[in-house]
């Protein structure tokens, strides 16, 4: 992707198209705030930030940093503004109108909010969807400075998001060659070898929950693991429990998984979640015909049926 | 090992499968007794956590069974378990469950014959594969179960 990126013809740098961008979106009250990522605690850092002043966009960053995805973020930022407007005795009417988000979203961003807009999570004209073409994220494991990408980088086809309301930079070359090539080289293994692995990744997870709070598709108020009654999953990092957690949360995603990445990346054990997702992604894709985060309209394959699905499997 | 038999929870919905189990008992079909039965309102109650937490409480297979397509009592709860069904056997599969542990079915009200031949079938596939070790939370599981009876009666 990166050998064959054809020179920009703006002698500006992404960033600061990216700084216009939001100042005028700002000027212009095409958007009441702006979240964008800033430089972190590091060079080598980024993080969310929520510009609501023009005079701040010089904040606002682009480039291989920026990997947490935003879509919670903006979540968090419209729930509040909506619990503030309830809870106030006289509204202040101009509170009431509905905040407009502009918010920076690379493909695999755009397509998590899309995906949301079809699960009438989001309203499409409360958010001002900000594309910019994105040539993978930096993996901070796999290399000291971060010079190789992450794994749901490399298989990325999607770098430009599929729905925007503004383009920064230039569009990125979609990538080749068969994104499932990691899956089908796992199925290779021997059932109890599969396992094997799968105990051994998942034996090193800690229940710190971390994957589905990066998640821009687990967006559940009360997530099931935190139910008591019933008690679904012990409270405890014992291996069975860890093992149905991580399994039932790739069933909620499958066929709403973008593959961004944005789990491994948050785990601090490094634990290989993407793989199960990435399987269930093939299967709806195969099976259902669907791919999540492409179409505002379409029902999300696991929400409907057709009476000509497969049903090999019954007895 | 010579006297275990395996345990298997069979999730029945009310209107079909149920009833054909009803029709097996009063046509004195004989079948395996290796099969738990829990009625459901439809397949499409089942929650791939039922299945998954039945494993996890020590129970070596799980047969889910419904209306046929297109008989549901609910219209369409049987086509979209359908979808889940699929994605739940894929997922199971794919992290090393062995095939076979966890199966589906569409038996009708009418087909006590049908419904005795796959609990036969069931029980012999997970009789072939042993007890279940995967997935399972064995010294745990008795106190998994009191915990699940306590937390019984509170909603979702």
């Amino acid at each position: 992707m990166k050998a064959g990126k054809p020179q920009t013809p703006n002698p500006k740098s992404q960033s600061e198209q990216l700084r216009e961008t939001a100042r005028i979106l700002l000027k212009e009250k095409k958007a009441d705030l702006v979240i964008g990522y800033e430089r972190g605690s590091s060079k080598r850092r980024a993080r969310p930030v929520v510009i609501r002043d023009e005079k701040d966009v010089g904040r606002l960053i682009f480039d291989d940093t920026c990997g947490p995805s935003l879509v919670p973020f903006l979540r968090k930022t419209l729930r509040a503004a909506k619990d503030r407007n309830s809870k106030s005795q006289t509204p202040n009417p101009k509170a009431v109108t509905p905040l407009r988000v502009a918010v920076v979203a690379k493909g695999c961003d755009g397509r998590a909010l899309v995906q949301q807009i079809a699960e009438g999570q989001l309203k499409r004209d409360q958010v001002v969807i900000v594309g910019v073409g994105c040539d993978g994220i930096a993996d901070q494991r796999r290399g000291a400075s971060g010079e190789k990408r992450a794994a749901s980088c490399e298989r990325c086809r999607y770098p430009n998001p599929p729905v925007y309301d503004v383009f920064v930079g230039e569009p990125v070359e979609v990538g080749t060659g068969d994104e499932f090539a990691g899956v089908a080289e796992f199925e290779k293994l021997a059932s109890a070898e599969r396992w094997a692995w799968f105990e051994r990744e998942l034996a090193k997870c800690i229940r710190c929950y971390a994957c589905r709070n990066a998640c821009p598709m687990c967006y559940c108020e009360e997530c099931f693991v935190d139910q008591t009654k019933p008690l679904w999953l012990g409270k405890s990092a014992e291996r069975p429990d860890t093992t149905l957690f991580h399994l039932v949360r790739a069933l909620h995603s499958a066929g709403r998984c973008v593959d961004c990445g944005a789990c491994e990346r948050a785990c601090p054990l490094g634990v290989r979640l993407a793989l199960l997702n990435k399987r269930l992604e093939r299967e709806v894709r195969e099976r259902f015909g669907y791919t999540a985060g492409l179409s505002m309209e379409a029902t999300p394959a696991l929400a409907t049926y057709s009476e000509e699905d497969k049903q090999e499997f019954m007895l | 090992m010579s006297d275990w038999e395996p345990k298997i929870v069979a999730f029945l919905c009310n209107w079909c499968s149920y009833a054909g189990a009803d029709l097996a008992g009063v046509s004195r079909i004989q079948y395996p007794p290796n099969v738990r039965v829990v009625r459901v309102p439809c397949s499409g109650r089942v929650n791939p956590l039922f299945v998954l937490k039945s494993l996890e409480n020590g129970f070596d297979g799980v047969l889910v069974s419904g209306c046929h397509p297109g008989d549901c009592h609910y219209i369409s709860g049987n086509y979209i378990a359908r979808r889940k069904f699929a994605t739940l056997k894929t997922a199971l599969e794919f992290i090393g469950v062995e095939p076979g542990r966890v199966q589906f079915s569409w038996v009708s009200a009418g087909e006590g014959e049908k419904f005795a031949q796959v609990v036969a079938r069931v029980t012999d596939d997970v009789r072939k594969l042993g007890p279940a070790k995967r997935l399972v939370k064995s010294a745990e599981a008795g106190r998994a179960g009191a915990t699940l009876q306590q937390s019984r009666g509170g909603g979702e």
